[in-house]
């Protein structure tokens, strides 16, 4: 009798309660000019099925996600993406070249060394809020970065 | 939703088939008859008119010095087409440029890097200087008038365009070629590069490379 119940309920958290969303490794290149939008890089990865629906931050007066394509004829293009779906498990990377969070708007030069908290808003997950750290100009990431 | 989705998308997946054959098709009759009207195989032709691409252009420096290809004759070049308002593509490949420089080490002296962009209008020459010397002491801003760079990206046979795009600064972007040209000492090409092909170590030898052979064969 006990049993079903339990392994409804097992069933049912994972959809009813908040799928957890993990963010890892953000980081962003330190700017060079405060008029000019900087781009932040991250790892995305959910619990269960979820969408990134906004993300904001003090720094910048608004935040959205661009995904750079390359058309045939290798013209590269930085496309407005309004959500970011996160299919459960898989890792959704933000990196240079792919997709990035582009930040305008800055209220000041991002400077190596220093950080600022951004917050992304998901659907199921709600909101999360990390911190960033300001890499060098020529960093490539995180780890392995140079300077 | 009258139409069932399924069947409509099966026709268009049908349609980009089709088109996709006959491309495939036209491209293969075209490949076969330019051979055939070709007298002698061609030095491979990996990308295509590559032989037209030229070093010339009439532009402004960062130090707002009006510059030719005439001043850096003699030098070979590394030259990438982009913008300031460009978040990634661009302070991507431009500090990968400055990493193979740092690489080339005493040898860069051999290779001038040159950023000319394709957005003059926001890209003055006081925004090229605070740019560029952000990436590289030796790396060279160029701008110029809207004309000036059309020309220029002609005679590089390199395209860009401008896209709409509310959620950007000023409400556009440029779409743009990310490739690296590695330009002769006298203006022609050489090769083209992208920076997620190699790590920087792997291109400053190539270039090296390059520059060898070309001392080798004179």
């Amino acid at each position: 009798m006990k049993l079903p119940i339990l392994a409804l309920l097992a069933t049912a958290l994972p959809l009813a309660a908040h799928a957890d969303v993990t963010v890892s490794d953000p980081w962003v290149r330190a700017s060079i000019l405060a008029s000019r939008p900087a781009a932040a890089y991250l790892t995305l990865v959910s619990d269960g099925d979820d969408r990134l629906l906004e993300a904001s931050t003090p720094v910048a007066a608004e935040v959205t996600v661009h995904a750079t394509e390359v058309d045939e004829a290798g013209l590269s293009r930085m496309n407005h993406v309004p959500t970011v779906e996160l299919p459960a498990a898989e890792a959704v990377t933000f990196a240079p070249g792919a997709m990035h969070l582009m930040l305008t708007g800055l209220s000041e030069k991002l400077v190596e060394g220093t950080s600022f908290p951004l917050t992304l808003r998901f659907e199921t997950a709600g909101e999360v809020t990390v911190d960033v750290p300001v890499l060098g100009v020529g960093a490539s990431g995180p780890e392995g970065g140079q300077r | 939703m009258t139409e069932d989705p399924r069947s409509r998308r099966l026709k268009s997946i049908q349609l980009a088939i089709w088109a996709g054959s006959a491309a495939i098709l036209m491209a293969v009759a075209g490949a076969l008859v330019w051979r055939a009207t070709t007298p002698d195989p061609a030095p491979q032709v990996a990308f295509v008119g590559e032989a037209d691409i030229r070093s010339e252009f009439t532009l402004t420096d960062h130090t707002g010095r009006a510059v030719t290809d005439a001043d850096y004759a003699g030098d070979w070049q590394l030259v990438f087409f982009g913008f300031t308002n460009c978040p990634d593509i661009c302070p991507t490949t431009l500090a990968y440029m400055a990493s193979v420089l740092d690489e080339l080490g005493p040898r860069a002296e051999d290779v001038a890097p040159l950023f000319i962009t394709v957005d003059p209008a926001r890209d003055t020459v006081p925004v090229m200087a605070e740019y560029v010397a952000a990436f590289h002491p030796r790396l060279v801003g160029l701008t110029g008038t809207e004309a000036q760079v059309a020309e220029a990206a002609e005679n590089f046979r390199t395209w860009y365009e401008r896209v709409e795009d509310e959620t950007a600064p000023d409400g556009y972007m440029m779409a743009h070629q990310g490739y690296m040209y590695l330009m002769r000492p006298d203006g022609g090409f050489e090769a083209v590069f992208q920076e997620q092909e190699q790590p920087p170590e792997e291109l400053a030898e190539t270039i090296l490379g390059h520059i060898e052979d070309e001392k080798g064969a004179t």
